[in-house]
């Protein structure tokens, strides 16, 4: 919570204002009793009609000042709370933005999603009910004890017992309630899961025969969870029972000292009412403050949750710009060079990329091939400097990745992710990623060489609607569409990273041949788990398990690769079972 | 709502007997609690000036206060633990059948639904209409009880006073009710703005690699903040309307005190009530409008409740699968024959998909079902499996209509690897077992051998007692896959069924698994959802499929010479 502070600096004003106001209130409030005392000993005594209805108008009086002073109150408390809430929302936006990869891919993008959302709403209203109330509770409390003081020492001692009983009696089922009702929402959690993991499986359930043992196994955890919520609930029914027995136990008292302290003479009629009024009024703010503890704890865990974000590292948008002046490049250095890389995720115990040393001339189309994990997509994701790699470097045109401005390095790369993912908005909009000052026309030229240009016809053009995630388009079509928003650009690099996976092989041929056909010097690199993808390349490299297997020509690794005629034979075997059928 | 309440009912009676008790309780604790501030009153006479005490008459009325206040707590005390077991019972008995109803309900039905949307009525409906029972049941009955039993205290003890807080309370109401209508609008625009920072927010974050790749940090930041800057604007005027409520109702409480504290004084000096009746008015009129505003609470989670409840029901009542024929026939171990004649089906009448399919497998046969992605190759398993019921037509396993076998006996036959791995919640062997829950840790070990997956298993922490989370958190795609297929090794039925299955493992595991599968389908009829050409040419059938039809039949050879889609197909590969 006090790493967030900072975000209360320019609300300080309404932030001590907000209480002050409700202390207002509740000081109003605090005389309401006092002058119903006068009323009944002053104005019902002495049947003084005129007197009562002074007392009455100020009874209203003090009403609408504490109306307005509440209204005020209220104000103030709204607008810290959003104020503080939108600048934390912004600040969190503008830290995410920042972080490297290996933290997104960390931190988990749903979690990341909890926290600008509903954990800053739970930080906003409970900021907001703080203002509100976290002042006003205990002055009425104490308040009212003060005030029995001022009217009885004897009968104020019985307030000074009975506070404190109240407050343990709040406050200790709370303490022992906290802890279960944690236990219950990870009794619900675990229904959920259930559920969630029932209707995933539904198939396999239903193909072997589990439906009886998981009704079974979901009775266990039901019934267990209305176990725990009716052990819960009957120790928290205590609460108002209890309460209700000390307040009224302790009117009781108050009744009997009173009419002592009355027979004497120390006491009128009215105070005794007073008194009276006093401890009820309490009765009615304990509980209020309990609700609001509750509020509390629940908003500082989610400050806290929301604190972490901002430990996790993260660069400022801003000051890297500054940092990367002109780099001039070494002349007739090999276009994309891997200096001896090595590379592992943050907390990966081994290496995902080891030793990687090759290099590539401008103009060359490369195809990276290996099996799932071997590390193909983060080797193309360093040349595009989107993880710092451990050791080595990797260059491009002469440069260190890593001292080129990000923005200067990725304008130079075309990159076609392996999630095909679009944004909201039109077709036109998201090739505009690539290239914003694009015309209609490179856009078309972009869609047909990606080989959807008839389906965008059919769906409108460039300015059809793209939902959110492009999810209104097929996972082919989309796929064709994140190809086009990379050919946009033109870029002298081009990275395929296993692109092509939902294409059927018949597009996926006509893509090829369209990308070969490009003008200009672009270099091509093709991520491909398929042996046809990359078999055309200038050069193929052979990853296994993060290590370099091969590297040379189709022809050559066939010849001299054992990986790569794995591979091969893997997928065509077929042919030459076939070749071998047909000369049989 | 009417209809879901009567639901609801029936739910309930099964626990009329806490619902008689905790009513009965109510009524106890809400007499006695209106009856104390009357007792408070009377004391306060007894107690008038100097010298004027009445001591015996107090005693005896602070005495009647103990014991009321005694039996109020413990009635309310029982009284909420009857309400708890009532909700969590009705609460428990409503998931468990919304659970029963999901695993009998057709796939058809399930396919359409999204599990996030299922899975929120479940839990969170749930959760929401039993917070609406709980307070309905505490709240509304007692508030109820209350305002009829103030009012008729109060008419009793004094008509005039009664008329004045009863003319004044609903002045608070209309001020309520205003706020709340004015400040609906503001909240519908605030959280429409909300909606539309999450779905920003879910749209960059998920796709950080994108935006960065495109250098669009700045482009989505200027988004951003317009939107932040219209939820705040948005927000804060939601919030601070809506908080005037309780200032504006607590200020036309204070009128209704004020109210009655002249008038009660002015007929008090006439002599018409007695100071301790009127201390009893005045704490009448700071209790009376309470329970409205509880009421109305109340009435808003009520709603809420029933609306939630109606989203259950509606998936407690809908149809389940056809029930199994009464004269339905166990299949025992089958022969794997299997006959597929005159086959018409469709997920929409609108759409038919595959029309007029004949195909004749015998045991031992092996069939691959090829075509591009998207064309429907899943939809055989489905009615094979019956996870489906076909529109017309029949298919036939060793000569029998699975329609007229029990569904469990015809899936126990079946063998099946999907393309979407799935594991329970259990161990690694739990999991295997699920096939075979009886077969002995050496089987299991030798089947997952025979998946390549010993190794992987032997590698991690605890073997093969590992706990395998949600879904296979811990697992690679990879290993998940081995894992299915050990299951169906260990259980091996007579027909398979392998939907892609090798689709996450790289090609160098992927050949070693083809050799196991290969002993595997020795002698078994299995139907393969095949990308890969190997397995594709060595079929005895291959199905051709393209946007859901079967366009051609027949083996390697003959759909070569054919030189239909197929061939462009295998050609296209090379």
């Amino acid at each position: 919570m006090k790493r967030l502070l900072r975000f209360f600096s320019e609300y300080k004003k309404e932030i001590v204002l907000a209480p002050g106001f409700k202390l207002l209130e509740a000081v109003f409030e605090l005389f309401v009793p006092l002058v119903m005392a006068a009323i009944i000993d002053r104005g019902i005594v002495a049947a003084d009609r005129s007197f009562i209805g002074r007392m009455s108008l100020w009874l209203i009086v003090l009403a609408a000042v504490g109306l307005t002073v509440s209204v005020t109150a209220q104000f103030f408390a709204a607008k810290a709370a959003v104020g503080v809430s939108a600048k934390l929302r912004q600040a969190l936006f503008e830290h995410m933005q920042g972080f490297d990869f290996t933290h997104i891919d960390q931190a988990g993008t749903s979690a990341m999603i909890t926290r600008m959302t509903s954990d800053v709403n739970q930080v906003q209203s409970g900021i907001n009910m703080v203002l509100r109330l976290f002042l006003r509770s205990p002055i009425i409390v104490f308040g009212a004890m003060i005030m029995a003081f001022t009217i009885d020492v004897k009968s104020a001692l019985i307030f000074v017992v009975a506070i404190p009983l109240l407050a343990i009696v709040v406050f200790g089922i709370m303490w022992i309630t906290m802890p279960l009702y944690k236990k219950v929402q990870k009794a619900l959690e675990q229904v959920l899961r259930l559920t969630r993991e029932n209707l995933t499986g539904v198939r396999v359930i239903r193909a072997f025969c589990e439906e009886k043992t998981e009704i079974e196994k979901f009775v266990d955890h039901t019934e267990r969870l209305a176990g725990l919520q009716t052990f819960v609930g009957r120790i928290s029914a205590i609460m108002n029972p209890a309460t209700y027995i000390i307040v009224n136990g302790a009117t009781i008292a108050l009744l009997y000292t009173g009419a002592i302290q009355v027979n004497l003479g120390n006491l009128t009629q009215g105070e005794v009412i007073a008194i009276v009024n006093y401890m009820s009024q309490i009765l009615v703010e304990l509980v209020k403050f309990a609700n609001l503890m509750i509020t509390i704890t629940k908003a500082l865990a989610c400050a806290d949750r929301v604190a972490d974000v901002f430990e996790i590292p993260s660069t400022d948008l801003q000051r890297v710009k500054m940092l990367y002046g002109e780099n001039k490049g070494l002349e007739h250095a090999p276009f994309v060079a891997f200096d001896h890389v090595t590379y592992r995720y943050s907390q990966a115990g081994a290496e995902t990329l080891r030793d990687i040393h090759f290099s590539v001339e401008q103009g060359e189309t490369v195809g990276i091939i290996g099996g799932t994990g071997s590390g193909k997509s983060t080797l193309v994701q360093l040349i595009a400097g989107l993880y710092p790699v451990t050791e080595g470097k990797v260059m491009v045109s002469g440069v260190n990745v890593q001292d080129m401005d990000p923005d200067v390095l990725r304008n130079m790369i075309g990159m076609v992710p392996q999630k095909a993912v679009l944004f909201e908005g039109t077709i036109a909009s998201n090739l505009a990623f690539g290239k914003e000052e694009a015309t209609e026309e490179e856009m078309w030229t972009a869609l047909e060489r990606a080989q959807v240009k008839s389906v965008i016809e059919e769906k409108g053009g460039l300015l059809a609607r793209v939902a959110q995630n492009g999810k209104n388009l097929s996972g082919g079509q989309r796929q064709r569409v994140t190809i086009a928003r990379a050919l946009v650009r033109n870029s002298e690099i081009l990275i395929l990273d296993d692109s092509a996976s939902a294409l059927d092989y018949a597009t996926e041929a006509a893509l090829r041949k369209a990308i070969r056909g490009l003008e200009g010097q672009t270099t091509t690199f093709i991520v491909s788990q398929r042996a046809s993808s990359v078999r055309h390349a200038d050069k193929i490299i052979v990853l296994d398990d993060g290590e370099m297997a091969g590297l040379g020509t189709h022809e050559e690794l066939l010849a001299t690769c054992p990986v790569y005629q794995e591979i091969y034979a893997s997928q065509y075997s077929v042919e030459e079972n076939t070749d071998k059928g047909g000369k049989q | 709502m009417m209809q879901t309440l009567k639901k609801v009912m029936q739910y309930i009676k099964k626990y009329w007997i806490w619902v008689g008790a905790s009513i009965c309780l109510a009524t106890i604790s809400v007499v006695l609690t209106l009856y104390v501030p009357i007792l408070i009153g009377d004391a306060i006479d007894f107690v008038v000036d100097k010298g004027q005490v009445d001591f015996a008459s107090l005693g005896s009325i602070l005495v009647r206060m103990g014991i009321c206040i005694a039996v109020t707590a413990v009635a309310q005390w029982l009284m909420n633990t009857c309400n708890n077991h009532i909700t969590y019972h009705v609460v428990q008995d409503i998931r468990e059948d919304a659970f029963r109803k999901i695993q009998s309900l057709p796939l058809k039905d399930l396919d359409r639904k999204p599990v996030g949307d299922m899975v929120s009525r479940v839990v969170a409906d749930v959760d929401t209409f039993a917070d609406g029972l709980l307070m309905g049941f505490t709240q509304f009955f007692t508030g109820v009880m209350t305002i009829l039993g103030t009012l008729i205290f109060m008419l009793v003890t004094n008509v005039p006073i009664a008329l004045v807080v009863i003319c004044i309370t609903p002045v608070s109401f209309v001020v309520a009710k205003f706020i709340s209508t004015k400040t609906y609008a503001m909240f519908k625009v605030q959280s429409e703005t909300r909606a539309e920072q999450t779905s920003l927010i879910e749209e960059v974050i998920g796709n950080q690699k994108v935006v960065k790749m495109f250098s669009q940090e700045d482009n989505m930041m200027e988004k951003f903040t317009d939107i932040n800057v219209r939820l705040e604007r948005s927000s804060l005027r939601a919030i601070f309307y809506s908080s005037l409520t309780n200032p504006c109702t607590r200020f036309v409480n204070a009128l209704v005190y004020a109210g009655v504290g002249v008038f009660g004084a002015m007929l008090a000096i006439k002599g018409g009530i007695s100071v301790g009746r009127l201390s009893c008015f005045l704490s009448y009129a700071n209790q009376y409008t309470k329970p409205f505003n509880e009421i109305s609470g109340v009435i808003t989670e009520l709603q809420n409740a029933l609306v939630c409840a109606g989203r259950i029901f509606a998936l407690i009542e809908a149809n389940p699968q056809v029930p199994e024929a009464e004269d339905a026939v166990v299949l025992q171990k089958a022969k794997g024959e299997v006959v597929l004649e005159n086959v018409a089906f469709s997920y929409d009448p609108e759409k038919p998909l595959i029309r007029n399919l004949s195909l004749h497998v015998k045991p031992g046969q092996r069939v691959a079902i090829v075509g591009p992605t998207g064309c429907g190759k899943t939809t055989l398993i489905n009615l094979l499996m019956r996870f489906y019921d076909v529109n017309s037509g029949s298919i036939c396993v060793d000569g029998v209509d699975i329609r007229h076998m029990t569904r469990e006996s015809l899936r126990q036959n079946f063998g099946m690897v999907l393309q979407e791995t799935w594991l329970k919640e259990g161990t690694i062997a739990d999991n295997v077992r699920m096939g075979r829950p009886e077969a002995t840790d050496e089987e299991v070990i030798q089947a997952c051998k025979d998946a390549h997956a010993h190794s992987f298993i032997k590698r991690l922490p605890e073997g093969y007692h590992t706990l395998v989370g949600e879904n296979g958190g811990n697992l690679s795609q990879g290993q998940k896959q081995l894992l299915c297929i050990a299951r169906v090794m260990l259980a091996l039925p007579s027909m398979l069924i392998l939907d892609e299955a090798t689709s996450s493992i790289d090609t160098r595991t992927e050949m070693r698994i083809q050799k196991a599968f290969a002993k595997m389908m020795e002698g078994r009829t299995s139907f393969i959802v095949a990308h890969r050409l190997s397995t594709i040419c060595e079929a005895d059938i291959i199905l051709v499929m393209k946007d859901g039809n079967i366009i051609e039949q027949g083996n390697h050879e003959t759909l070569l010479k054919q030189g239909g889609f197929y061939k462009e197909l295998y050609e296209a590969q090379f």
